[in-house]
């Protein structure tokens, strides 16, 4: 009726659907108008009166702009399809010279100025810039129902009713409800924003089988990411299944706010919109509705760096940094196989075997190699030191207190340097800390049974308690032992007796050493000298004598 | 959870805020300004006691960061604290003389005044010398780190106590009214922490840092919790338990990952140890009002006196809040 009337304007129409922070809508509202571009503004119903009377009074009087009709738009509810058709339909009747159609939401921005965006609709004019990807392919759906999102009945609100929404899903699971998708339709997923020409949006929205659908699609999940991206396969001439939107999912479905700060990051996209943008971003606003850019030199599109940078926050809260124990990540003991943050090597009786073994591994191995990390009186950091990466201190008290905390804030914070350090029955052992080395896929242990025999033989005592010291350090090897050969333990775990490494001391150490040091290094340090055993035979005779038990005496005999 | 063990935390729970409100029969209101704090504010809660000599800085910091009101309780300030605090315009100031001890260490009168104004604000509840850093804190002010907790339904944020140092003696550099502090206590300690799981309340109880390392070395157990949770999306039926260390309800205290993944965390930035200290360490001996007979105070005070220092060669300097996350002291999470 009004055709003569209506006013003259750009071939893009714009739809946008807003419920909060109207004043930025009101900006980008004029954006749009200042290009000539039509808009139609659906403001939410559960907007006040007010509010709504002072978005108008923002704007003023604009032949070129319409309020739709006010639906009551919840997350994923029909109202959103329904706001969206009545405010295209007005788009469309009122606007004659409109050929194409964007639907927009009240925190989306534009990246580009209008002029390109018309360029690039009016090269291929026919195509429809529409998400659509068969349900079939589930790949789309982060979290969530797929395809039962249309074989379903869907009467609850899932973010206010979650409950009664879970209930009913699994109540017609049992019942295997099975709602039939009406013909012709094939169900087709996709981002909520598109970009669709009069002709393909024209035959939706008279599409005389239209309440039928509608009846449809009332009751499916989230129809506004299933209506229009399905009745688009019906009607399109040619549809391009890409959003001209720019939007990044968090884990939650929930899309990322875009803020001040990712500047740089939006100047790289290629696409012409972007949500959500964080209200009080007014330095993005400012740029992108001014296009400041005209002034700067042009940045190259680089969209894999936008995606890079989500998907490392997606990791960094999903994966987080292994190693790591803070106050806001602390997983189980059991979250994961890789429990701490670089690979170690842990020795044990070694240093009683080869003359200087930590000096000399120091020289083969390039690393600052600490003596025994655990030793009662003090931590024996590399080189004596009293505080070590991190700020750790050798104070014995503060390592004890907390053994496995001491060792992971240690790998922590010389992440990048193996840690190579002695561990043995004379040192403070600690069971949680015992288990932790045992499965962690950082550790190697290396173990040499029995020598610690002869730490007791060099210490010069002797007398009743000689046997009680053995069986005490027996058995602490023992309860070691049996951790390290339980079916939990997924260190790389060597274990040789003390007569196997006396006999082929290199093969012992070369393998306890294998990518630790390297060949050539070994070339120039040769192998380290055996310690001094002499008499160690007689002192065994002797014990056994005084009654060693047997197990010992078996371990001990050379 | 069983029954019994629900019913015995809302027990706990509700004899915190009775306490907090018999507790607060002993605040005076010096100065009402709470009807200019509108619907979406960041109010800021504080005890304090002769702090004058930091409280611009602590002001503007949190005014900066879009913090809409302070709300204050002044224990018995003689040093024009309290006069200093009436004349700015978005404060309002309580004081009580009663026992700083008797109230819980303040988190009874904190309480009180949370149950009365805290209530659909997010709330950030500090001491004078404890100052946040944030994920993007730097470029973005603290409401969109709010308004993100909030759409991930996050109610509460963690913020670990990150104790700050000078190098050389503590005493050897002066405070100025309104100077940074951390010009002078530029050094922490950055990765010997200990962290533990308290079962009853379901929060991590952390000790650590640099008054484990050289104040605490032999009694490590007694170390101070650096635990914290500062920032609330407050509710009527929530409570401090101790400090700001722990909240009932106890969900309230699962701010962190289990499963391996890292939440979104901050820092309080913790500006105790600067010449100021010498002070506060002589009166808080002779008052004995700090926590477990301020064994801490009786430390520092012989520290003090050595003319020690804190720092170390694996200390580090403080640069920003990428380095803090770099260091894993904090994570930005998926806040991206």
């Amino acid at each position: 009726m009004s055709a003569q009337r209506a006013p003259a304007s750009a071939p893009l129409g714009v739809v946008i659907l807003c419920h909060t922070a109207l004043h930025r809508v009101a900006a980008v509202v004029r954006f749009w108008l200042a290009a000539s571009c039509p808009v139609v503004l659906h403001v939410d119903r559960a907007v006040p009166e007010a509010d709504l009377q002072a978005l108008r009074a923002e704007l003023g009087a604009q032949p070129l702009l319409r309020f739709g009709p006010r639906h009551r738009c919840d997350w994923g509810s029909w109202g959103l399809v329904a706001a969206t058709q009545d405010s295209a339909a007005l788009l469309l009747d009122d606007f004659p010279d409109v050929t194409h159609v964007l639907l927009t939401s009240g925190s989306c921005l534009p990246l580009r100025p209008v002029a390109e965006m018309l360029a690039t609709l009016q090269a291929r004019p026919c195509v429809d810039f529409i998400e659509s990807v068969p349900v079939a392919h589930g790949e789309w759906i982060l979290g969530g129902l797929g395809e039962e999102r249309f074989t379903l009945y869907f009467p609850f609100n899932w973010r206010r009713q979650r409950w009664l929404f879970d209930r009913a899903v699994e109540l017609q699971r049992r019942l295997r409800v099975a709602r039939r998708v009406p013909r012709p339709l094939v169900p087709h997923l996709g981002a909520q924003w598109w970009c669709l020409t009069r002709a393909t949006l024209g035959a939706i929205l008279k599409d005389p089988a239209r309440p039928h659908y509608e009846r449809y699609f009332r009751r499916t999940w989230i129809p506004d990411e299933a209506y229009f991206q399905t009745l688009a396969r019906l009607h399109a001439a040619e549809i391009e299944s890409r959003s001209l939107t720019l939007v990044k999912f968090d884990r939650n479905g929930r899309p990322n706010l875009f803020y001040d700060d990712h500047l740089h990051l939006l100047r790289r996209s290629e696409c012409f919109m972007a949500r959500k943008i964080w209200p009080e971003a007014a330095q993005l606003y400012d740029f992108f509705l001014n296009n400041r850019a005209a002034k700067l030199d042009p940045v190259p599109p680089e969209p894999a760096r936008i995606d890079r940078y989500f998907e490392l926050a997606a990791a960094q809260r999903r994966d987080g940094r292994a190693g790591l124990y803070m106050q806001s990540r602390f997983p189980r003991e059991d979250a994961s196989r890789v429990k701490s943050a670089g690979p170690y090597s842990v020795f044990w009786g070694f240093d009683q075997i080869f003359a200087d073994f930590d000096y000399w591994l120091g020289q083969v191995s390039g690393l600052r190699v600490h003596g025994h990390l655990y030793a009662p009186e003090r931590v024996q950091f590399h080189g004596g030191a009293k505080v070590w990466h991190g700020a750790l201190s050798d104070a014995a008290a503060i390592r004890d207190y907390h053994p496995r905390m001491f060792l992971t804030n240690l790998l922590w914070a010389t992440r990048g340097e193996r840690q190579c350090f002695s561990y043995g029955p004379s040192d403070h052992m600690d069971h949680e800390l015992d288990w932790f080395m045992a499965t962690d896929m950082n550790a190697r242990l290396s173990m040499i049974t029995g020598a610690f025999a002869l730490s007791i033989f060099r210490s010069g005592q002797t007398g009743p308690e000689l046997i009680a010291r053995l069986t005490e350090a027996h058995k602490r090897e023992q309860e070691f032992l049996a951790i390290l050969r339980s079916r939990w333990a997924v260190a790389e775990i060597r274990i040789h007796g003390l007569a196997e490494a006396l006999g082929a001391p290199q093969q012992v150490l070369g393998g306890a050493i294998e990518g630790v040091a390297d060949a050539p290094a070994r070339a120039i340090h040769g192998w380290p000298a055996l310690r001094s055993l002499d008499g160690f035979d007689a002192f065994v005779a002797g014990l056994s004598k005084q009654g060693l038990p047997p197990q010992l005496r078996k371990d001990l005999t050379l | 959870m069983s029954v019994l063990k629900q019913l015995k935390l809302r027990g706990k729970r509700q004899a915190k805020l009775l306490r907090a409100l018999r507790k607060s029969m002993s605040l005076r209101l010096r100065i009402n300004r709470t009807d200019l704090i509108r619907p979406r504010d960041i109010l800021v809660f504080v005890t304090l006691r002769n702090e004058v000599a930091r409280l611009p800085f602590f002001l503007d910091y949190y005014r900066a960061l879009g913090v809409g009101h302070f709300l204050i309780v002044d224990n018995a300030s003689d040093d024009g604290s309290a006069e200093y605090l009436l004349e700015q315009r978005d404060v309002s100031l309580w004081s009580s003389s009663a026992s700083y001890k008797d109230a819980s260490f303040g988190v009874d009168w904190i309480n009180h005044l949370l149950w009365r104004f805290g209530p659909g604000h997010w709330v950030l509840v500090v001491d004078v010398d404890e100052f946040l850093v944030y994920p993007f804190c730097d470029t973005r002010p603290l409401s969109a780190l709010t308004d993100w907790l909030e759409a991930q339904g996050r109610p509460a944020f963690s913020a670990m106590l990150l104790d700050m140092y000078p190098k050389g003696p503590v005493t050897a550099q002066p405070y100025c009214a309104g100077q940074d502090p951390f010009e002078i206590a530029r050094w922490f300690d950055p990765t010997n922490y200990i962290i533990r799981r308290n079962s009853e309340l379901q929060n991590l109880w952390i000790q650590g840092g640099v008054r484990l390392r050289a104040i605490m070395r032999d009694t490590p157990a007694q170390a101070p919790a650096l635990n914290k949770i500062p920032l609330v999306f407050w509710a009527r039926k929530y409570a401090y338990v101790s400090s700001t260390h722990m909240l009932l309800p106890r969900g309230l205290n699962r701010v962190f990952d289990e499963s391996g993944g890292e939440q979104a965390s901050g820092v309080l930035l913790h500006a105790k140890f600067l010449d100021t200290i010498l002070g506060k360490t002589e009166e808080e001996l002779r008052r004995g009002e700090h926590y477990a007979q301020s064994r801490e105070y009786r430390a520092y005070d012989a520290m003090l006196h050595r003319k020690d220092s804190f720092w170390c060669e694996w200390s580090t300097e403080y640069i920003n809040w990428r380095q803090l996350e770099i260091l894993g002291l904090m994570s930005k999470g998926d806040w991206a």
